[in-house]
């Protein structure tokens, strides 16, 4: 299955990426996360308790399950308002 | 009910003054405006950006605003937010909830803010005496969107 994965504010910024399309089987986002974690050493920033995510541009937990295609975004606490 | 996500600067007070127009089953309208301030956690800020997640900030300020509609009696809600580069004393972000009675109003307004506040993806970067920094998400603003 493709995820498109998408990253913003500070973790776009140590990442150096705004988002990169993975390949492989991805049961939920956590699975995603895993796999970025053993990318390199700029991806520990997606390490954090805080971080916040979402599926298909809706908020959700890391729990969340995956379909092929999905858009996932990785972001710290939003800060808007 | 409207949501605008924009880099145009706006006007509050024309904004608010919309909020009844042509529409005299209006008994009360509570607008907020959040304002870019020039200090923030012990630092001159002398500016910021905006960063958004174009496609999600819409639809998650739409569902916000739909909660809100569920949850009290409006007769129109408008929240406007910028996004982009900011200065000082600029308005930064407008809500408006029209309704027949106050407590709908102020209810629905302070709600909004709440859900705005930890639900929608925005995120600040400063310009401050000591560099830029990112704006750090507060533990307050979660508990304040807890209360709901």
């Amino acid at each position: 299955m493709k995820i498109n994965v998408v990253y913003f504010a500070r973790y776009r910024e140590v990442l150096r990426l705004d988002g990169e399309t993975l390949e492989g089987d991805f049961a939920r986002i956590e699975d995603v996360r895993q796999a970025l974690l053993g990318k390199g050493e700029a991806y520990a920033v997606l390490a954090g308790q805080n971080l916040m995510c979402a599926r298909n541009q809706d908020l959700c937990r890391t729990d969340e399950t995956l379909a092929d295609g999905d858009e996932v975004a990785f972001f710290p606490p939003v800060t808007g308002g | 009910m409207s949501v605008r996500v924009q880099a145009a600067p706006f006007d509050p007070g024309a904004e608010t003054n919309a909020m009844h127009a042509a529409n005299v089953g209006v008994g009360a309208v509570v607008a907020f405006v959040g304002y870019v301030r020039d200090f923030n956690d012990g630092l001159d800020v002398a500016g910021m950006f905006l960063e958004h997640y174009p496609g999600m900030t819409e639809k998650a300020l739409g569902k916000i605003v739909t909660e809100a509609g569920q949850r009290w009696p409006l007769l129109k809600v408008e929240v406007l937010h910028r996004v982009g580069a900011l200065q000082p004393g600029e308005p930064i972000v407008f809500v408006g909830v029209a309704s027949a009675h106050r407590q709908a109003a102020f209810d629905a307004c302070n709600f909004i803010m709440d859900y705005l506040k930890t639900r929608a993806p925005f995120w600040k970067k400063e310009q401050t005496s000591e560099g830029e920094r990112w704006v750090e998400g507060k533990q307050s603003d979660t508990d304040a969107a807890g209360r709901w």
